[in-house]
């Protein structure tokens, strides 16, 4: 199974709107809970880094009997020190989205933390790619 | 105990989601940062903060969290509201601040 969705930058009315709806995929898949969750709360930061952070993104999602894999792909301003930018705390959110209760630093910690492998690759002033592996138990189900 | 019970002990004011209200509450949760609810608040739960725009609604669906109750009297936008509405989830308020407020609510759930 292999979906796609885009998201638009700034667009906070959505942002949750691909977890939500992988949310349900993945239950009428009977997926483990606990591995849903974990997906759900990982690909939830991910859309909301594209929103808070990119000009405009696509989440791809495949999912087959051994693994959930999330790929978002995003234009915008990149990521310059991708280490620095993982530290619990470090964020370049502005006011505005700070005040709304996100860009906390706490995202992509959220994602590495509910992902079995996250790889980050960015080109700053081009974009940044983001690869989310959850894998799926055997006995899942 | 179900959100019912602590809107009517707890002097809540039901603002949207009534389709909702029969939710069991497994516990609270505190916070204004949505990463940190995201990743650490847990299913049944209900949360406390003093956010009233419409992501809250995202994250508690998302997070099946049983109802959120907002502090101080403030006002949801509208969106907010009709988000709850859709995605069933209680949106509650309180005059209280979030330190009384929290603390009441543990205090009745301690009962159990």
């Amino acid at each position: 199974m292999q979906f796609r969705h885009k998201i638009a930058g700034g667009d906070f009315a959505n942002a949750g709107k691909v977890a939500s709806s992988v949310k349900k995929i993945l239950r009428q898949l009977n997926i483990d809970h606990t591995i849903s969750k974990r997906v759900v709360i990982a690909l939830y930061e991910g859309e909301v880094n594209v929103v808070a952070h990119a000009y405009s993104g696509i989440v791809e999602v495949e999912i087959d009997e051994s693994r959930i894999r999330i790929t978002l792909t995003e234009k915008g301003p990149g990521i310059e020190d991708i280490e620095k930018a993982m530290e619990e705390g470090y964020s370049t959110a502005t006011p505005q989205v700070r005040e709304m209760g996100f860009g906390a630093g706490m995202g992509l910690s959220n994602m590495k933390r509910n992902s079995d492998s996250m790889k980050i690759t960015s080109t700053p002033g081009e974009g940044t790619v983001v690869e989310l592996i959850n894998n799926i138990r055997a006995n899942a189900g | 105990m179900k959100i019912t019970d602590i809107t009517e002990k707890l002097d809540l004011k039901v603002l949207a989601g009534t389709d909702g209200l029969k939710t069991d509450i497994t516990g609270g949760y505190v916070s204004d940062l949505l990463s940190d609810v995201m990743g650490n608040a847990r299913e049944g739960q209900v949360w406390i903060t003093l956010q009233t725009h419409q992501n809250t609604i995202a994250v508690a669906s998302l997070k099946d969290l049983a109802a959120i109750i907002i502090v101080k009297g403030a006002k949801p936008e509208s969106d907010t509201i009709s988000k709850a509405n859709s995605e069933n989830i209680p949106l509650l308020s309180t005059t209280l601040d979030t330190f009384t407020i929290a603390g009441l609510l543990f205090e009745l759930l301690k009962m159990e």
